[in-house]
C-alpha cells in the first residue's frame, strides 16, 4: 500500500505534536523566568533576578498566600464531606440514588458564572459580608461534585459485602466504615483532594464574586493587573514556574504512590 | 420431637415484604445445636433472605427470631453470636491473609476472669489465627495478599475468618458457587468435616440440590418464600411432599394418577400396588425415581412401552420409555438396544404418591366490569356472567335478566372466578391472549407440563400444555367465556336494578 508521507509523519508523531502545543507555552514561560528581561523574547542572559524580586513583591507573595490558603482549607472542607456524601449515594435505595447522583452533577455541568451569581444573591439576600468564609464556600460548592466524582468509583469497584462483612465480625457501622470502606476509597480521596487543590487554585470566577474586595488571591490579582495596567509583573513568570514545579512534584508522588500500592508486609507478633 | 434445650434458632411466623411483593412467608423453623441445615431452592425462592435476617442484615416484617430462646430479629449484626461465608467472600482487599482472619478477633471482648471486659492480647490473637488457618489447610499463607490467592484459598480464608470467632451458628450463603465442579466436590467433603470437627451449627444456603443432599442433616426445600418439606436427605428424596420437591430434587417421573382403591393407583394406564394411603377417587401426583424402574422383557412387565433413546451416564444408561403419549425415564445400567418394545416393573416402594396440589386456578378477588368481563390480576376476561343466577339470560343492553323477569346489574360486582388448568390456552403470540405473563416455573408430568404463567401484577396461572417452554419465556394465556367458573360473593339480590 501506498502512503502518504505527511500522514505518515503524523501517524508516528501525533502524540509528540499533541504534547509539544499543550506544553510550548509552559516550558517559553519557565525558560524566561531565567532572565531579567520585561518582555518574553529577548534574553538578557541568565539571571535569578525574577525569583529574588518575586519573593520581594508584597502584592504577589500575599495573593500567593491567600490563594493556597483558600485552596487546602477549601479541598480539606469539600474532601471530608464529599466522600462522606458519596459514601452516603453509593448506600442509598435505587431512586434516592438517582436523583441524588443528578443533583450532584449539575454544578459540573452549569455554567460555573451561575453558580458564582446564584451565591452572590444568596449572600446578599442573607446580609451575610463577604469575607474569607464566604470564598471557602463558594470553593466548596465548586469542589464537592469532583470530589465526589472521584470517590464514586473507588465505591463501585468494591465488593459490596465487604460492609457487611464488617458488621457481620463485630464491627459497629461506624468501625466498618474507617476500617473497611475508608481503606477502599482512599485513592478516590487523594485524587479528589489534589483535584480539588488544583480547581480552587486557578478558580477566577467565583473567587471574583465571593471573596471580600481587598482579598486578592493569585488569579484575581493577575486579573486585576493586566486590566489596569496592560502588562504582567515580570516577576510573574518566576512564579508559575514554581506552580507548576509544584504540581510536577506533586504529581510524581500520587504515580509513584499507587505504582507501590504503599505496602506493608510486616506484622508484629 | 421438640427438644426446647437442644434448639439453638428457632424462626417463628418469620415474614419479610419488600413493598408489594413479599420475599418470604411465614417462615416456622427451629435448628438443633450442632445440626447441619440447608435451605434449598431456585433462586429467588427467599432462602439467602432469610439467611439474612438471622445473620442481621435484613430485619423481618414480622415474626420473630429466637437464638437460645432470646428474641434477637431486631439485634444489629455486629451484635449477634454468628458469622457469615460471603458467597464472593467479601474479604477485605487491603488487608493480608493474617489481618483478615484477625479482624473480628481485634474487636472482640472477652471476660478476664474478674467480670471485667478486655480485648485478645496479640499472642491470643495469633494463636487464633494460626489454629483457624490450620482448619482450612492454609498454614503458610499469613503475609500474603488476597489478591494472589486463587478462587479456591479464599473461600477457605473466609471460612477461617468466620470460624475464628467461634459462632454459634455459622451462616454460608452458597460458599461454594463459584468455583468449579472439582473445585466444589473437594470442599463439600471438607465442609463436611470441618462441621464434624468444630461441631457448631451450621445454615448452609444452595440452590444445588446435589449439594444439599451431600452435606445437610436436615434440608429445608423452599419455593416462592414458602417452605415446601423440612427433612433428611433421604426424606426429601424418598418421600417428596408436593411435585415441585420431586422436580426439583433429583430426577423424576411425575405423573398425573388417580386413587382407584386403598392402596391402588392407575397412571400409565395401569393399576399399579402403592404403599401411600389415599382417599377412592382422588386425582394425585405420582412420582417414580428413574431407577426404581425395571426394564423386562415385552409382556413380562406390568406395561409396555418402546425405548426411544438411550445416553450414555458412566455407571448406567439413560433409557426414555414411551407408554402410548406418555414418557418414562429409566436408569439401567445394561447396555439396551433401543426402538424395541420392552415391558417395565415399577414395585410399590418405588412409587410415591403425594396429594395434588392444584387442581384449578381460584381468584379471590375478581371482580365483574361494565362489559360483563371478569377482571383477574388487571386483565378482563370475557365470562358467562348468566350462571351467576341460575336460569337467567342477557338482554341486548348486557343486563341479566333472571327467570322471575328481574334485571341484574353486576357491574363491579365482587366474584370469585376458577379456571381449570387445562382449560387456560397459551399462546406463544403474546397479544392475542387476554393476559400477558412470563413462564416462571414448569414441571414435566409424563406426558404434558404443568406450566406457572406469573402476570406483572404477581397473578399466577397454572395450566397444562403439551408443548414445551422455557422459565422465562413470555406468553399470552386466553380462556373460553364458558371455562371461566364464577361464584357471587353475597347475596345476587343487592345487584338488581330497580
Amino acid at each position: 500500500m501506498k502512503t502518504n508521507p505527511v500522514i505518515d509523519f503524523i501517524r508516528k508523531f501525533y502524540v509528540y505534536i499533541i504534547l509539544v502545543i499543550m506544553y510550548a507555552p509552559i516550558l517559553v514561560l519557565i525558560a524566561f523566568s531565567f532572565t531579567d528581561t520585561r518582555l518574553i523574547g529577548s534574553w538578557n542572559g541568565f539571571s535569578l533576578r525574577l525569583y529574588s524580586s518575586l519573593f520581594k513583591n508584597e502584592e504577589i507573595v500575599t495573593a500567593a498566600v491567600n490563594t493556597f490558603a483558600v485552596a487546602f482549607a477549601s479541598a480539606a472542607v469539600s474532601t471530608i464531606l464529599g466522600t462522606l456524601g458519596a459514601i452516603g449515594i453509593f448506600y442509598s435505595g435505587k431512586r434516592t440514588k438517582a436523583v441524588l447522583e443528578g443533583i450532584g452533577q449539575i454544578p459540573i455541568m452549569n455554567a460555573e458564572i451561575v453558580t458564582a451569581l446564584s451565591l452572590t444573591i444568596l449572600f446578599v439576600f442573607f446580609g451575610v459580608k463577604f469575607n474569607f468564609l464566604t470564598l471557602l464556600v463558594g470553593h466548596v460548592v465548586l469542589t464537592i461534585p469532583f470530589v465526589v466524582l472521584s470517590v464514586r468509583p473507588k465505591l463501585m469497584q468494591m465488593d459490596p459485602n465487604i460492609y457487611e462483612a464488617a458488621l457481620d465480625l463485630g464491627a459497629t457501622p461506624n468501625k466498618a466504615l474507617m476500617k473497611v470502606i475508608m481503606p477502599e476509597v482512599i485513592p478516590g480521596i487523594v485524587s479528589g483532594f489534589i483535584l480539588s487543590v488544583t480547581l480552587s487554585l486557578d478558580d477566577y470566577i467565583i473567587t471574583a464574586f465571593t471573596k471580600d474586595p481587598a482579598y486578592q488571591t493569585l488569579s484575581t490579582y493577575v486579573y486585576g493587573v493586566t486590566s489596569k495596567k496592560g502588562t504582567l509583573p515580570p516577576s510573574l513568570r518566576a512564579l508559575t514556574t514554581i506552580i507548576t514545579l509544584l504540581a510536577l512534584v506533586v504529581l510524581l508522588i500520587a504515580n509513584h504512590r499507587s505504582k507501590t500500592g504503599g505496602k506493608k508486609t510486616h506484622h508484629n507478633r | 420431637m421438640k427438644d426446647n434445650k437442644n434448639i439453638i434458632i428457632e424462626l417463628k411466623n418469620v415474614s419479610k415484604h419488600y413493598e408489594q411483593t413479599y420475599a418470604v412467608e411465614d417462615f416456622n423453623l427451629y435448628v438443633k445445636k450442632g445440626e447441619f441445615i440447608t435451605f434449598l431452592g431456585p433462586s429467588g425462592c427467599g432462602k439467602t433472605t432469610t439467611l439474612r435476617m438471622i445473620a442481621g442484615f435484613e430485619l423481618p416484617t414480622s415474626g420473630e427470631i429466637l437464638l437460645n430462646g432470646k428474641d434477637i430479629s431486631t439485634l444489629p449484626p455486629y451484635e449477634r453470636p454468628v458469622n457469615t461465608v460471603f458467597q464472593r467472600y467479601a474479604l477485605f482487599p487491603h488487608l493480608d491473609v493474617y489481618d483478615n482472619i484477625a479482624f473480628g478477633l481485634k474487636l472482640k471482648k472477652v471476660d478476664d476472669g474478674n467480670g471485667r471486659m478486655r480485648k485478645l492480647t496479640t499472642k491470643e490473637i495469633s494463636e487464633k489465627v494460626r489454629g483457624a488457618l490450620k482448619i482450612v489447610d492454609l498454614e503458610e499463607y499469613e503475609d500474603r495478599d488476597i489478591s494472589t490467592l486463587s478462587g479456591g484459598q479464599q473461600q477457605r480464608i473466609a471460612i477461617a475468618r468466620a470460624i475464628v470467632n467461634e459462632p454459634e451458628i455459622l451462616l454460608l450463603d452458597e460458599p461454594l458457587g463459584a468455583l468449579d465442579l472439582k473445585m466444589r466436590k473437594d470442599m463439600q467433603l471438607e465442609l463436611k468435616e470441618m462441621h464434624k470437627k468444630l461441631g457448631i451449627t451450621f445454615i448452609y444456603v444452595t440452590h444445588d440440590q446435589e449439594e444439599a443432599l451431600t452435606l445437610s442433616d436436615t434440608v429445608v426445600v423452599m419455593k416462592d418464600g414458602m417452605i415446601q418439606q423440612i427433612g433428611t436427605p433421604e426424606g426429601i428424596y424418598n418421600e417428596p411432599a408436593n411435585a415441585f420437591v420431586a422436580d426439583f430434587i433429583g430426577q423424576s417421573n411425575i405423573y398425573s394418577g388417580t386413587v382407584i382403591d386403598k392402596l391402588k393407583v392407575r397412571f400409565l394406564g395401569h393399576i399399579f400396588d402403592a404403599l401411600d394411603e389415599f382417599d377412592k377417587n382422588e386425582k394425585v401426583d405420582v412420582v417414580v425415581r428413574p431407577e426404581d424402574v425395571k426394564i423386562v422383557p415385552p409382556g413380562e412387565g406390568m406395561v409396555n412401552g418402546r425405548l426411544v433413546s438411550k445416553i450414555f451416564k458412566g455407571i448406567h444408561y439413560e433409557y426414555l420409555l414411551m407408554v402410548g403419549r406418555s414418557e418414562v425415564v429409566i436408569q439401567d445400567t445394561r447396555n439396551l438396544d433401543i426402538d424395541k418394545e420392552v415391558g417395565i416393573i415399577i414395585e410399590p416402594d418405588g412409587i410415591h404418591i403425594m396429594k395434588k396440589e392444584l387442581t384449578a386456578n381460584v381468584y379471590d378477588d375478581a371482580y365483574i366490569d361494565k362489559n360483563n368481563n371478569v377482571v383477574i390480576s388487571d386483565c378482563a376476561f370475557p365470562c358467562d356472567v348468566t350462571q351467576l343466577v341460575p336460569g337467567s339470560a342477557l338482554d341486548s343492553e348486557g343486563y341479566v335478566i333472571g327467570p322471575d323477569g328481574a334485571k341484574y346489574d353486576f357491574t363491579d360486582a365482587d366474584v370469585k372466578a376458577t379456571i381449570g388448568l387445562d382449560q387456560i390456552e397459551i399462546l406463544d403470540n403474546v397479544d392475542e391472549g387476554t393476559a400477558q405473563g412470563n413462564v416462571v416455573s414448569l414441571i414435566y408430568k409424563g406426558d404434558h407440563y404443568m406450566l406457572t404463567v406469573r402476570t406483572e401484577e404477581d397473578e399466577d396461572f397454572v395450566l397444562d400444555t403439551e408443548y414445551t417452554y422455557d422459565e422465562g419465556d413470555r406468553v399470552g394465556i386466553r380462556v373460553k367465556p364458558e371455562h371461566i367458573g364464577l361464584t357471587l360473593k353475597g347475596e345476587a339480590g343487592k345487584y338488581v336494578k330497580k
